[in-house]
């Protein structure tokens, strides 16, 4: 079972990142939670998703203690940072976080998002960017069937999946 | 069933819906259960059904009693403050003995309160809510597939006993995604209009009278033993519901909705730290199993029970009906709009088992 809480400010794609997880893990047959913070959220606010991965049934969506969290920014780390179980994950978006995270029973990812998904063409993929370090440094899904998620979640907008593949190839390989 | 497709409760609930043969609905905006007229608003049209927004919740809930006085499979959503406003209606529904289904995603209050989860509307679902003496069928979905299926088959359920269904969520089972299997499109030329439906036809002493005023108390007495005694046979046939481990239970956790599967991982929680904790669930809320609480609370080797509610306390007055004073009953709960982790209920039962 793997328990992620993603976190940042309404823009950021916080909230999508936490469905690629989802998609991805019921693409690959598992159980599955995503559970929004919801309310008078905007761009610049804070947002953040508790998604839970199960080989059983997922009972409680509500997560107290992660098993990996992704900051985005700031007040986020800041705001779940002591909850992560040790033995964790952190994943910090060292672009707007400068901070280190002083917890030394974590394991700890720093990744430069912002900056990365320039590579990939469009700062709008650092979520992406983010899900390819995330999946990397837990092996939750094998990097090709992630890449087949993607292909399926905008196979509507297929102009926009080189675009978002090479972004997590990118986060895959920092 | 169809491949599982990862859908927000909301949405899930909503195409449930129209493969149940919803072809009517009208509602009034209110957070957090706008994804379910907003998915209607295009999928109703698709389908040759109609979809109102209309101008108040009073005018939506009088928008169903006429669909459904016609025999339309009518369904009106909303959120607290919202079913409140609808309370007067629902009771002329129910005093016309007319089928509908009811979705209240509950937020906290009272008052406008706020738009986070709660289950404060527990009395007003299963005590009554709006005035006179009637029952609505209230069932109580932990996750999104539950939802969906409870939905699907809650406009047979109506017409079945012509009984109001209620569904009553929270904010949690709206907003969450999950993966669900979506039962197959009902062929609504093939579902029978009932034969009390206006339609229109008949003359004299074979008019189609829908109403809900008795003037003369022996008709209307009459009436009420009618009725009642259709809620006596939904309580004979329509009870549902989950026992977890309950067996060999010393400590037994009951909950509903979406806190009844945060209680089942708080369950898994206690019993590898060696506490045998078991959990009764009620699906249905009207009719309550009360007979679970009774095998229960007879048990040697249950000690008590423990009630937890996104409330100050309101399912626990069933749960200590049905345990009749046998055993202790506890009760944890959080408001406001706070939703307990697994962890905080576990927390609360061991600070109270030293």
């Amino acid at each position: 079972m793997q328990n992620i809480i993603i976190a940042g400010f309404g823009g950021q794609g916080v909230l999508s990142l936490g469905q690629f997880i989802a998609y991805s893990a019921m693409y690959e047959g598992k159980n599955v939670t995503w559970l929004p913070s919801y309310g008078p959220e905007m761009r610049g606010g804070t947002a953040n998703c508790s998604v839970v991965v199960s080989d059983e049934p997922v009972a409680s969506p509500i997560i107290a203690f992660p098993d990996t969290l992704i900051a985005m920014n700031k007040p986020s780390l800041d705001k779940f940072v002591d909850k992560v179980k040790p033995g964790g994950l952190i994943i910090v978006n060292s672009s707007i976080i400068k901070d280190k995270v002083k917890r030394t029973d974590v394991k700890v990812c720093y990744i430069n998002a912002n900056e990365l998904s320039l590579q990939a063409g469009n700062t709008k993929t650092a979520n992406i960017v983010v899900l390819g370090a995330f999946m990397k440094q837990t092996g939750l899904f094998a990097k090709e069937d992630v890449i087949k998620s993607i292909e399926k979640i905008f196979a509507k907008k297929p102009k926009v999946i080189p675009m978002n593949i090479k972004a997590f190839e990118i986060g895959y390989e920092a | 069933m169809s491949e599982k497709v990862l859908m927000k409760g909301n949405e899930a609930i909503a195409e449930a819906a129209v493969r149940g043969g919803c072809r009517f609905f009208a509602g009034y905006p209110i957070t957090p259960q706008n994804e379910v007229p907003e998915y209607l608003s295009k999928r109703l049209p698709e389908v040759g059904g109609t979809f109102i927004q209309a101008e108040s919740e009073v005018s939506a809930i009088n928008m169903i009693y006429g669909a459904a006085s016609v025999g339309a499979r009518a369904l009106t959503s909303s959120s607290s403050p919202g079913i409140s406003l609808k309370q007067e209606g629902i009771s002329y529904i129910a005093g016309a003995e007319l089928p509908c289904v009811i979705i209240n995603m509950v937020r906290s209050g009272p008052g406008l309160g706020g738009i986070q989860p709660a289950q404060g509307d527990y009395f007003q679902a299963v005590k009554g809510g709006g005035h006179g003496d009637y029952k609505l069928i209230v069932l109580a979905p932990s996750t999104v597939q539950e939802a969906v299926d409870m939905v699907y088959g809650s406009f047979d359920l109506s017409e079945k006993y012509r009984v109001p269904v209620l569904i009553l969520g929270d904010g949690m089972i709206g907003q969450i995604m999950e993966a669900v299997s979506l039962p197959e499109m009902r062929d609504v030329s093939k579902i029978k209009k009932p034969d009390w439906a206006l339609d229109g036809k008949g003359s004299g002493s074979n008019r189609k009278i829908i109403n809900s005023l008795y003037i003369e108390p022996d008709v209307l007495e009459k009436m009420n033993i009618k009725l009642a005694g259709i809620y006596r046979q939904i309580e004979e046939n329509e009870v549902k519901v989950e026992e977890y481990l309950t067996d060999d239970a010393t400590v037994v956790i009951t909950a509903y909705g979406t806190v009844g599967r945060i209680a089942k991982s708080a369950v898994n929680i206690l019993r590898s730290k060696g506490i045998k904790a078991g959990l009764i669930r009620p699906v249905t809320l009207f009719p309550f199993p009360y007979f679970a609480y009774e095998k229960a609370a007879s048990s040697n080797n249950v000690k008590k029970f423990v009630t937890v509610e996104l409330s100050m306390g309101q399912m626990i007055e069933d749960v200590k009906l049905g345990v009749n004073g046998k055993k202790p009953v506890e009760f944890f709960g959080r408001s406001g709009g706070n939703v307990m982790s697994a962890e905080d209920i576990v927390d609360f039962i061991i600070s109270k088992e030293v």
